[in-house]
């Protein structure tokens, strides 16, 4: 993707952007930026709105109208705007606490709803911003700053929630394949509903120095072996699928769209008024 | 003439939101406001707009921000309980100038205390219920005509000083129901945000002007700290923009008093009241009136910003302040501080869910001008 | 009248609020200021329910009941909750079917089948309320026969209009019965005395 048409979509004066070094919180930001720019986004009619937590950041950087909102909130700011201005292209950036923590409620309204958002899920298992607190999305045994004996709890899996509430675009992906953020987003904009991107990613600032994966790269990698395509899932055995997560486009599905509902009922209500009238 | 006709609190506040152009609504359902949101259900797609029953009141608040953004007016109604979930989004919607309208409906509390009765518990909150110093009008009203004008006015102020606005109702109030004759198009004066003429250097917070989202503008919106671009800032600047939006409501506190005095010229003793218990306010003072009483009343619907230069100028000479409000003691200490000890203020609360009666103001009255020495009420 | 203050009382679900309703609409139709307020616990069905209706001639400033002049009781809770708040000037009837007196508690209580008049004449006991708003209307003329029945058919559903129109007729011919001291159907105490409220 050439420089020049990503600065059409990102405030290049603003960066370099504040994560740290090694996250990969900006690479997720730039499959986002090309995914736009690969579908030529109207920066005019497009929209980012971040909750708040280190994806939240992602907001301040993109060239269009912008909204860094509350914590956990920012899908049902999302759906506000969306309702009231059909015509633009509404992209929530949001983290994991974000989204199924603080803001799981509206998570899972949002998916039932169906409204025609696309929301990008920035993974990386733990609170970062507050300084590495332990996430609903924190593996078990983990360390973290408030499970520093090893989480006693189990993490949602946010696709398989996603999809179970009624998501109409689910995939699944990591900070290391690039390509597959790039399609899946754009598959996910394109895509009449709730679209749920969610992104594995790492952070080697907490994450990683509380449970001995200091090495950014070594964390990415990881991310990989971890992972396996849906296609390879398939034909794996109970016992090999133990310590692995899919990735891929789990689930897409027609139904109708909260937003064009919403318009063909006040078409008809107009319609039926203007008949009533004449009595 | 127009015929009159029946109309319940609520159902004005719905109707009074439709006349100012209200376009949206979130809310979630909770007594003794949700009659707001069935009226809106039914009446908001035959105007084009749009009604939304969210999953909870914190949804509720922010989808109408995110609705304002969009260029729609915005509007929630909750009661005690949702409003305080909806407080930190009313304080993003202060800090980023954010048009909108919240309706709390109020109710006996805290908790879930007693959602049927009626209350006046939530004064304190409506100003200072968000953290930190932020701007905020608060207005209120005592009849079910005055409900659909004050939902007016709210919408009015809120777009013209890009503020939320919240209007305090009761529990009576909304379900009253009332004869009544409701504003035409065109009675009212109806206002909206000002665009900016040029976009190239505009400044989306610096000052009342507003480009909603969608219309080429690329406002960044952020409840951080942030300068006239929208981008976090901190030190001098924060407290510059601090400073700004609080004072642009603050200084306009005259401006924004709505209020009606009745009975004040040669008033020995002022009764000063708000909402539902201005009504047996008014037939008290009629009472005391026709008894020979110079008793007049100040009946506020402006709240906050607190109206203290006019409640000084209006008690200037009176022997008595009395403030009845259903609570156990609120505005009256901001009443206390406006007069300044040149009168005493007492404070006359109720908290069993029922109204501040007639009879109980009058025999307060009656006993501190020295008049037919009851018992004492207190 | 200058200013009349009801108190329709019983439980929730029996329509006292929406007798409120149709009560202050056909006196608000007559020329007159109205206020309903209404009153009622956490309970959709059954539990006290009351609304208060003032009628007025002039500006209603304080907007609930503080002394009734006309009290009506469907259910034996709201009698014991509401008879004893009211004084000796107000009338007072109640449904002799749902609410039951121990003693003669005081003479200007009117006792009315009302619930039963709205299962036999009617065939359906959801009219009750509306029979009851029959038999207040003819003891006290409060409103206009006109207005009440345009209130009756606008604010029920069209499936039940005749109905409500019907259970109307039947409250207001139960009352006649008191009025003409024709009183074995009804079933009173005694109550000869047509109340005095009678609109002016």
């Amino acid at each position: 993707m050439a420089y020049d048409l990503l600065e059409e979509y990102l405030r290049v004066e603003r960066l370099p952007h504040v994560w740290c070094p090694g996250c990969g919180h900006g690479v997720i930001t730039h499959a986002l930026a090309c995914a736009m720019a690969e579908l030529r986004l109207d920066p005019d009619r497009t929209a980012v709105i971040g909750g708040i937590g280190c994806s939240g950041r992602a907001a301040f950087l993109f060239d269009m109208d912008a909204m860094h909102t509350t914590h956990g909130r920012a899908i049902v700011f999302a759906t506000g705007l969306k309702l009231v201005r059909p015509q633009l292209t509404v992209i929530l950036t949001l983290g994991d606490g974000d989204a199924v923590g603080i803001g799981g409620n509206h998570f899972i309204h949002a998916c039932r709803r169906n409204l025609d958002l696309t929301a990008i899920i920035y993974n990386n298992s733990i609170y970062g911003q507050t300084g590495g607190q332990v996430a609903p999305t924190t593996p078990p045994h983990k360390k973290s700053t408030t499970s520093p004996y090893g989480n006693l709890e189990y993490p949602f899996d946010i696709a398989q929630l996603a999809i179970a509430a009624g998501a109409t675009y689910v995939a699944r992906t990591t900070s290391f394949d690039f390509r597959d953020m790039v399609k899946f987003i754009k598959r996910g904009i394109l895509h009449k509903g709730f679209a749920v991107i969610e992104v594995l990613t790492h952070c080697p600032t907490y994450y990683g120095r509380l449970n001995e994966m200091r090495d950014p790269y070594e964390m990415l990698h990881r991310l990989k072996e971890h992972t396996v395509p849906l296609e390879e899932w398939e034909q794996l055995s109970a016992e090999e699928r133990a310590d692995k997560i899919v990735v891929g486009e789990l689930h897409c599905q027609e139904r109708p769209e909260f937003v064009e509902s919403y318009y063909a009922l006040i078409t008809r209500m107009q319609s039926q008024q203007v008949k009533g009238d004449g009595n | 003439m127009r015929e009159p006709e029946l109309v319940q609190g609520n159902e004005a506040c719905a109707r009074g939101a439709l006349y100012a152009g209200c376009r949206f609504f979130a809310g979630y359902p909770i007594t003794p406001s949700s009659e707001i949101m069935e009226y809106l259900a039914r009446e908001m797609p035959k105007v084009g707009g749009i009604c939304l029953q969210m999953e909870d009141e914190i949804a509720s608040i922010s989808a109408v921000i995110g609705a304002s953004w969009g260029g729609a007016k915005a509007m929630t109604a909750t009661s005690g309980p949702g409003f305080s979930l909806m407080q930190e989004s009313i304080g993003y919607a202060a800090i980023t100038e954010t048009p909108c309208v919240i309706v709390d409906a109020q109710r006996w509390s805290p908790s879930t205390g007693q959602p049927t009765k009626a209350a006046q518990g939530d004064v304190m909150q409506a100003r200072w219920g968000t953290h930190g110093d932020h701007p905020i009008i608060v207005l209120t009203a005592s009849w079910v005509r005055e409900v659909f004008e004050m939902t007016v006015h709210a919408f009015n102020f809120a777009e013209k000083y890009r503020v939320p606005v919240i209007l305090l109702l009761d529990e009576v109030l909304a379900h009253l129901r009332e004869n009544v004759i409701l504003p035409e198009p065109g009675e009212l004066e109806v206002i909206s945000r000002q665009r900016p003429e040029r976009l190239e250097d505009f400044q989306p917070f610096a000052n009342e002007m507003m480009l909603n989202f969608g219309e080429g503008g690329h406002i960044m919106v952020t409840g951080m700290a942030h300068d006239e671009m929208g981008f976090p800032t901190q030190g001098q600047k924060a407290a510059e923009q601090l400073k700004r939006i609080v004072s642009k409501i603050e200084r306009r506190a005259e401006e924004l008093a709505l209020y009606r005095a009745h009975y004040l010229d040669d008033a020995e003793a002022v009764i000063i009241s708000y909402g539902i218990t201005s009504r047996a306010v008014e037939a008290a003072v009629e009472l005391m009136r026709a008894q020979g009483l110079a008793v007049g009343f100040l009946d506020l619907k402006t709240l906050w910003p607190f109206p203290e230069k006019l409640i000084r100028s209006w008690t200037e000479g009176v022997q008595y302040v009395l403030v009845p409000e259903l609570n156990l003691g609120q505005l009256v200490r901001e009443v206390e501080r406006a007069v300044g000890g040149r009168a005493p203020v007492e404070h006359l609360g109720r908290v069993d869910g029922y109204l501040i009666t007639p009879q109980e103001i009058c025999q307060r009255v009656q006993e501190r001008l020295g008049v037919n020495h009851g018992v004492r009420s207190s | 009248m200058a200013t009349k203050q009801i108190q329709l009382s019983g439980a929730g679900g029996q329509g006292l609020v929406l007798a409120g309703v149709i009560l202050a609409e056909a006196a608000m139709r007559d020329g007159k200021n109205v206020a309903v307020a209404q009153s009622y616990g956490p309970e959709a069905r059954l539990g006290a329910s009351k609304a208060e209706v003032i009628i007025s001639t002039e500006k209603i400033a304080y907007p609930q009941v503080t002394r009734p002049d006309i009290l009506l009781c469907l259910s034996q809770d709201a009698f014991a909750k509401y008879f004893p708040a009211v004084d000796n000037h107000a009338l007072v009837v109640i449904d002799s079917t749902q609410v039951h007196m121990k003693s003669r508690e005081r003479d200007n209580i009117i006792q009315l089948p009302l619930l039963r008049a709205a299962v036999e004449h009617v065939g359906n006991k959801l009219v009750t309320n509306i029979v009851a708003l029959g038999a207040l209307n003819a003891l006290t003329g409060l409103v206009s026969w006109e207005n009440l029945e345009r209130a009756v058919a606008q604010r029920t559903p069209a499936k039940f209009r005749d109905q409500n129109l019907r259970a109307l007729a039947v409250g207001r011919q139960l009352a006649q019965h008191i009025l003409t001291n024709q009183t074995k159907e009804v079933d009173l105490w005694q109550q000869q005395q047509r109340p005095n409220g009678k609109a002016s």
